[in-house]
């Protein structure tokens, strides 16, 4: 590592600098630590001497076994110096050589003489190095020291006997545990830092006891604590107390929140930070409790030091994400922040801008975004295009604005990931406005005439070719789809083709046109595009009239496969050469792995291109065709919807179940995903038991069984039940899994022969009147309510009792219905006294509902609603008044 | 288990590099960066990402790799403190101002790569007795540079009685002043 201080050297010869450091080598300093066996020692030389050591370290450069070895030894010798300094560099290269057991056992005898040392220097650093190096046996001949230590009235020794202990902690807990009467009289220790220490060390000791956590909370919030940073720990354990301790009581207050919104007003901006920030986090806070908080937040805006605008705006920025009406108030300030120097900061402000933003200010704030966006990093912009998407989705209305934004930045310069965020935001949009789908498939079609990705064109391309043929003017896709024919690589080429074979077989009136384009392919370069070619040629049929396209040819060209691809590679990879051909049937169709545990995984963000058709629709395709493929249910006809799964064990069980409840008109299917989490087991006929005495109009249709369930490979097993026909029936079931278990042998992996049968309680399962409900969101809702009209419109007010606030009351009927939200009318802006909001809905039976609910609250928190609800059928308008009404 | 947010506050690193990027010195508590090329690449490409930024006068943040980032230049010296995402953004920037006032106080105002690694043995000793393992030890400059300049105090003149006193004269001059900019 010391090359390059040499090689600088070397190419700047006009100023060259001077280092002590220079040409320093290895090999060398080793051979000068030999002055530390001097029999008359030269401490200001040793000094040097180990400096030059830990410089070698520090710069990355490592000491072999043998040589650490010689150096800890002759280190050793150096406490024969009297010499305070010197003394002091031998801790630090003792700790950084990090010596073996026996090693320590040479050095214990002088660091334990510095213990006890007078001077207190000595002690802390002894006390600090000895507890680093140490291990278990030792501590206990130490331990007497270290309880004296700290409570040691010097500060440093204190402090060094605390932290020393936090660190202890984690290998001997046992001992330490044994300190806490002196750590406790450590906490009310004068010495700031000492109280911050032994605080620490205090709620480690104690974490698991949630009592002694909460009686340390409430004691220390009622006297004085010193530090700043003790006062922070203190913020963070009351909010570890408040997360565990019961729900509100009758007044409503929530314990230590008085506490918490006092240091608010502290004199140190970290303590105001800290409680500012754990306000924010509680959960469930309402208004009335956020609104200081912001307060001070706000004021942090506007600092002159980028680290308090910084901690502000991202705080403030999460809280957008749940309350973002309590945010609108530092709008203005948060404007100012767009043109901050620290680009961070300015990012973070216009994504909190965004989500907070009522339609009102969407035109006001592209203006602003767009001249920000060229002067920032792609990571930035991708942040920012995500919540345009978002913002979009909450304002369909402004579509218009949002999407030529999304087109300009598109024509930018950018990196891939920046422009597939812009792609695939701008599918999203196009997939949930209808009305945004011909100008953005427009941009989409220009974006591709000079798009450097081939990933993005031949995405792009797939996706024109699924939704291009089902728009008004399809023949304006043609030109922008051959032209990549002509000018592109063979990939895009090979897709091209594709996309213009599957607008011939889609729209016949221009299959004519589509052939003499596809004929001129014949002559490409490349065998893929030429063959592509020659096949839909050959297939389309009708030899370039204008006739419809035989179904099954579609179905073979551009039907998707029912099978799950890694089934049909696996069954391909076992198929042996012969005279039978391939079977295509005898790919099994049950899923292996079920697509919702990925879909659940935190994180994930809804994709776009690479995968069109992941929304929710897809699962309802992939459930609906795993359960067509089970013979005892082919006959329930279309899946009207599946839930989202519902665990019903804990985490960390034996073994671990979640079901899916799939409704059709006269049946329900329960679909339950195992899994087996014990490798020395094998489960075998998995099936549950479901006692449906509290479902009185469930009768149980049918089961099937789950032949084996080996270690982490999840399964399926499923039951039926019929209830009468189009009705929302709902009821209470509770499960029982049962199996017969076998030992599996782990070294072989072979299971016994025999088996035992068993028993698993599961928890219970409810169908609600929300599984009848499909989220069926409206881009327009008064259009949609006007359209409707008032002929089943059925309108009843209903007291909903004292409730904790008015978000909470929206949120809860809003869950009941398990309708869509529409118009971000979901969001209640804080102190409002009253609020509307908008719902839609596809109800069983394939009805469409709208539901118009104005909230009021009184000073005793008492609800009261008005629900209107219009629907295409009389039957179901009084049956969601029934929901609200029972519920 | 205990989330972040219930433990102490802790520092991932602390660097002192030079106007190329290159260590003065480094200290690393966790194992987020385990050898030795994950340390220098995190450190190269830290040194890259800032190195634009305004750093003189106020400390400045970034998020970086999931971490939050404190920094503050002076002549060729950059200083970084790097935290957990989730950790409070001023406790950190304490540390960082902590380090930064105490090496002035040690180098008597006179901030610069060659004075550092003329001192190395002081700016080792400081970091030292800023951070313990992750666990904040020290955040008052005085006190810092205080401790690391008792020990030096009886070896071979490096800093004599007086010159500390000195020393913490100027060190509180220079607080004043950053104070009332």
């Amino acid at each position: 590592m010391a090359q390059p201080l040499l090689k600088k050297d070397d190419d700047r010869d006009e100023e060259v600098e001077y280092s002590p450091f220079m040409g320093i080598e290895k090999g060398a300093v080793l051979q000068e630590a030999r002055v530390f066996n001097d029999p008359q020692l030269d401490a200001r030389r040793c000094s040097q001497v180990i400096t030059k050591l830990l410089y070698l370290l520090n710069q990355g450069e490592t000491f072999t076994k043998i040589e650490a070895t010689e150096v800890f030894f002759a280190v050793t010798k150096l406490f024969q110096s009297r010499d305070i300094g010197l003394r002091r560099m031998v801790y630090l290269m003792i700790k950084e050589l990090s010596p073996s057991a026996d090693e320590v056992i040479i050095v214990t005898s002088s660091l334990m003489k510095d213990m006890n040392s007078k001077t207190d220097m000595y002690r802390a650093n002894a006390i600090r190095v000895l507890c680093r190096i140490t291990d278990g046996t030792l501590l206990t001949q130490i331990e007497r020291y270290l309880k004296q230590a700290i409570v040691d009235k010097n500060p440093v020794v204190a402090s060094a006997a605390l932290i020393s202990g936090i660190h202890l902690l984690q290998t001997n807990p046992e001992i330490v545990k044994r300190w806490s009467n002196e750590v406790q009289e450590a906490v009310q220790s004068r010495a700031a830092l000492v109280q911050f220490h032994a605080l620490a060390l205090l709620h480690q000791i104690r974490q698991n006891d949630r009592l002694a956590v909460s009686k340390l909370v409430t004691s220390l919030t009622r006297g004085t604590v010193r530090s700043p940073l003790a006062q922070c720990l203190l913020i963070r354990y009351t909010s570890q107390v408040i997360r565990e301790s019961a729900p509100n009581t009758q007044t409503g207050d929530r314990p230590f929140y008085d506490y918490l919104e006092g240091c608010l007003r502290h004199k140190a901006e970290m303590v105001i930070f800290e409680a500012a920030r754990a306000i924010t986090e509680l959960s469930g806070v309402t208004s009335r409790e956020l609104t200081p908080a912001i307060t001070v937040l706000q004021l942090f805006l506007s600092s002159s030091k980028p680290v308090l605008r910084f901690a502000a705006v991202r705080t403030l920025n999460k809280v957008a994400m749940t309350h973002p009406m309590a945010v609108t108030n530092c709008n203005i300030d948060m404007e100012s922040l767009i043109s901050d120097q620290n680009r961070s900061i300015a990012t973070l402000a216009i994504t909190t801008l965004l989500k907070t933003g009522n339609e009102s200010s969407v035109e006001r704030l592209m203006k602003q975004i767009t001249n920000f966006m060229s002067d920032i990093a792609d990571e930035f912009k991708i942040v920012v295009v995500d919540a345009i998407r978002s913002l979009c989705l909450k304002f369909p209305l402004k579509y218009r604005s949002l999407m030529n934004f999304l087109s300009n930045i598109l024509r930018e310069e950018g990196g891939f990931d920046y422009k597939k965020a812009i792609v695939d935001s701008i599918v999203i949009l196009i997939r949930d406005i209808p009305e945004a789908k011909e100008s953005g498939l427009l941009h989409l079609c220009e974006f591709i005439e000079d798009c450097e990705f081939t990933y993005l064109s031949t995405q792009i391309l797939h996706f024109l070719g699924i939704e291009g043929p089902k728009t008004s003017d399809p023949s304006k896709y043609i030109r922008y789809i051959y032209n990549r024919v002509h000018l592109e690589n063979a990939t895009v080429r090979a897709c091209a083709v594709s996309t213009l074979a599957r607008f011939g077989a889609v729209v016949d009136t221009l299959k004519p046109r589509i052939f003499v384009l596809l004929k001129r392919c014949l002559y490409d370069g490349d065998d893929e595009v030429r063959d592509r070619a020659t096949l839909y040629l050959n297939t389309l049929g009708g030899d370039g009239s204008v006739v419809e396209t035989d179904k099954d040819v579609k179905d073979f060209l551009f039907g998707s496969l029912d099978v799950p691809l890694l089934n049909l590679e696996t069954t391909l990879k076992n198929y042996e050469p012969s005279e039978e051909p391939f079977d295509i049937a005898s790919v099994p169709k049950e899923v292996k792995s079920q697509p919702l545990a990925e879909k659940k995984a935190p994180g994930k963000k809804p994709t776009g291109l690479g995968a069109p058709s992941t929304g929710p629709v897809s699962t309802v395709d992939a459930y609906e065709k795993l359960l067509s493929s089970i013979p005892e249910f082919a006959e329930f006809g279309k899946l009207f919807k599946s839930s989202a799964p519902v665990e019903l064990t804990e985490a960390e069980t034996e073994y671990a179940v979640n079901v899916v409840k799939h409704i059709f008109d006269r049946h329900v299917v329960f679909q339950y995903n195992c899994t087996n989490t014990i490798p020395e087991q094998l489960l075998e006929n998995v099936t549950v038991i479901v006692d449906a005495s509290e479902a009185e109009e469930f009768l149980e249709f049918a089961t099937r069984p789950l032949r084996s369930l080996p270690f982490d490979s999840p399964g399926q097993t499923f039951v039926a039940f019929e209830k009468p026909e189009g009705e929302p029936t709902v009821g209470k079931f509770s499960n029982m899994l049962r199996f017969i278990v076998k030992e599996v042998d782990p070294t072989t992996g072979e299971a016994e022969e025999d088996g035992v049968e068993d028993e698993y309680q599961l928890e219970d399962l409810e169908v609600v009147a929300a599984d009848y409900m499909i989220k069926v969101g409206v881009s327009n809702f008064r259009n949609a309510w006007e359209s409707m009209g008032p002929d089943f419109e059925r309108i009843d007010e209903y007291g909903l009792g004292p409730r904790e606030s008015l978000a909470e009351s929206v949120n809860a009927v809003i869950n009941l219905l398990g309708m869509q939200p529409c118009e971000g009318t979901e969001a209640v802006p804080q102190n409002s006294r009253s609020h509307t909001c908008l719902l839609s809905g596809l109800y069983i039976g394939s009805v469409r509902v709208l539901v118009r609910l104005q909230f009021g609250i009184d000073g005793q928190k008492e609800v009261a609603m008005k629900l209107v609800v219009r629907s295409e059928d009389e039957s179901v308008s009084d049956a969601i008044h029934e929901i609200v009404a029972s519920g | 288990m205990a989330s972040s947010r219930e433990s102490c506050p802790s520092v991932k690193n602390i660097l002192l590099l030079d106007s190329e990027g290159k260590r003065v010195a480094v200290k690393y508590y966790t194992d987020d960066w385990p050898t030795n090329s994950a340390k220098l690449a995190y450190e190269k490409s830290l040194f890259t990402k800032t190195l634009k930024s305004n750093a003189q006068i106020e400390a400045e943040i970034a998020m970086f790799e999931s971490n939050i980032v404190i920094y503050k230049f002076i002549q060729d010296l950059h200083f970084f403190v790097t935290g957990d995402e989730n950790e409070n953004e001023l406790i950190l920037a304490s540390v960082l101002q902590g380090f930064f006032d105490a090496v002035g106080i040690l180098l008597r105002n006179n901030v610069d790569k060659a004075e550092a690694l003329e001192n190395l043995d002081l700016i080792l000793l400081c970091l030292d007795e800023i951070v313990d393992g992750g666990i904040i030890l020290e955040t008052d400059a005085t006190v810092i540079a205080e401790k690391v300049a008792f020990h030096s105090m009886e070896s071979a003149e490096l800093l004599s009685e007086q010159t500390i006193s000195q020393a913490l004269v100027t060190a509180r001059e220079h607080l004043t002043r950053t104070l009332f900019q």
